[in-house]
Order: C-alpha cells, then sequence, then structure tokens
C-alpha cells in the first residue's frame, strides 16, 4: 500500500502538516518495500487553485491513502472521485515516523 | 421521436436558456462513483463500437444504483442525494430514457459530467483518535487505515471533520480559530 503524508519538514522527525494543498512536504511511504520519498510542495505558495493542483501531483504516484491534517472541500469531492482513501490527523504535533509506525500495523 | 421534433426541442430549450436565466441547480451528492467509465457496445457490425456515446450523467447513474441495485424507493434515494422527490423522479426518468436510447439504437454509454459532488461516509477510529472515509462502498469497513485498530465508529454527516466549511467563503479560518 502506498500513502502519502503532509509534512512540515524533510526529514521523518518533522511534523504532519496541517493543511493539505499548501504543505511543505509530501512524504510518499510504501508500506511493502519501506520505501520514503519526500517531495517538496511546488504549489506552497500558490495564491489559488493550491489544493487542486497538488491533487495533481498526489495522483501522479498513485496512493491508496492520503494523511494530512486539512482537506478543503473541493479537493475532497476530487479524491472522493478518484477513489483515494483519507485520514484526517487533528493532533499536528505528530511526527511522521510516528505516522510510519503507525501503518506498519 | 424524430429527429426534426428533437432539434425543434434542442433549439426551444437553447433560446429559453438565453432569455431567462435558469435557476442555479442544487448539487446532487454522489456517495459511490461508478467502477466504469463508460460501456461499448459489441457484435459483428464494426460501425456501432465508434458510435456516438450516450452520455449518462454521474447523477443519472447514482439514481439507478440507488433506486434499483439498493432497491431503494424515490423518496428515500431523494433524501440520499440530497435533493427533492420529484426531482430525483425526473433524473430517474431521464436515466432510464439515456439507457433505452443506448440499448436499442447499439450506442456507447459513458459516464460523467453533471451537477453533483461527490461524498463519502466518514469515520473515527477509537484506537488513534484519527478520522477516515471509505471511498469504495462496495467493500466493508474493516479496520482504521492509519493504525489497523478494529474498532471506529460512524461520524454523522454534518459532523464530518470537512463538511462543516463552504469553499471559498473564508470561513475555514474563522473554523480554525473557534476550534483552538
Amino acid at each position: 500500500m502506498k500513502a502519502i503524508m503532509t509534512s512540515t519538514g524533510n526529514h521523518l522527525d518533522s511534523k504532519l502538516d496541517s493543511r493539505f494543498g499548501r504543505c511543505e512536504f509530501f512524504v510518499v511511504y510504501d508500506t511493502e518495500s519501506g520505501s520514503v520519498e519526500f517531495i517538496p510542495n511546488p504549489n506552497k505558495d500558490l495564491k489559488e487553485g493550491a489544493g487542486i493542483a497538488s491533487v495533481e501531483l498526489v495522483a501522479s504516484k498513485n496512493p491508496d491513502l492520503i494523511i494530512s491534517g486539512e482537506f478543503g472541500p473541493k479537493i475532497k469531492n476530487l479524491l472522493d472521485s478518484l477513489q483515494i482513501q483519507l485520514v484526517v490527523i487533528q493532533d499536528t504535533e505528530r511526527k511522521i515516523q510516528n505516522i510510519i509506525n503507525l501503518l506498519n500495523h | 421521436m424524430s429527429i426534426e421534433l428533437l432539434f425543434i426541442i434542442f433549439v426551444s430549450d437553447k433560446c429559453s436558456i438565453d432569455i431567462v436565466s435558469p435557476k442555479n441547480k442544487i448539487l446532487r451528492r454522489v456517495v459511490n462513483p461508478p467502477p466504469v467509465k463508460g460501456f461499448k457496445p459489441y457484435g459483428p457490425n464494426p460501425d456501432l463500437r465508434i458510435s456516438e456515446p450516450v452520455t449518462l450523467f454521474y447523477e443519472e447513474y447514482e439514481a439507478i444504483r440507488l433506486c434499483d441495485y439498493d432497491g431503494l424507493n424515490h423518496e428515500l434515494a431523494s433524501i440520499e442525494m440530497g435533493i427533492s422527490r420529484p426531482t430525483f423522479t425526473r433524473i430517474y426518468a431521464g436515466a432510464l430514457q439515456k439507457l433505452a436510447v443506448a440499448l436499442v439504437e447499439g450506442r456507447q454509454i459513458s459516464i460523467g459530467g453533471g451537477q453533483v459532488y461527490f461524498d463519502t461516509q466518514w469515520y473515527r477510529c477509537l484506537g488513534c483518535g484519527c478520522h477516515f472515509n471509505h471511498p469504495n462502498k462496495d467493500q466493508k469497513v474493516t479496520h482504521c487505515p492509519l493504525c489497523g485498530h478494529l474498532h471506529f465508529s460512524p461520524i454523522a454527516e454534518n459532523k464530518s471533520p470537512i463538511h462543516l466549511v463552504e469553499p471559498g467563503t473564508g470561513q475555514r479560518r474563522e473554523q480554525g480559530v473557534t476550534d483552538e
């Protein structure tokens, strides 16, 4: 299974970014191979349409799961139609390493 | 129905749109998007395979799914889609007509478009406290996708973490402040 998380930094001790479209980094984690990839978000400074542009970027990775602190209504509908499962974590103090550990349940 | 008559209906429809702006349609809620983009006829006649497709809107697909696949009546199905019962019946009748045209004339069916938004049921995991949704309604939810916990509770629609805010009205920021 491939999961994408939003991160505030580019290392495993970074915290989860509570925004989806304007997060600092996307983290692509593959539960089978255990590989972790950090992708800087090119859309974080966009005034409009950051969410949709980020969905395009994320969808190109074919994830099964997206984990973030918040999803806007526009992209939520888009992700629903792409059949990607969403997970909302309200506790933004969580670290990426912690979420990866949870995913390896 | 002859082609001339269809053309007249089409033109008169267009004209009325130009003269009086129609009321904005309420977006219809679609819970489960179709598994395929459409259908193609097969058989010995090769012309049919490249025939002009009939476009079945998402709301029409959803109407057929709720009514004939899930076996709901029009009243319950209309509540499910967030529209009135007469509107539902109208959409359903349109859907059947399109399917009939496709079957009789051997046309392709492409599913897409329409005035819809997609929505899924949300759950709250009792293990890690996260909220998650479930895009494919045909598969049963068995565990939390994050921590694998087997216990979770469904969230009522108006309490889902995302549905509280409307797009583009600046409410989201205020929402964040009140949450803190």
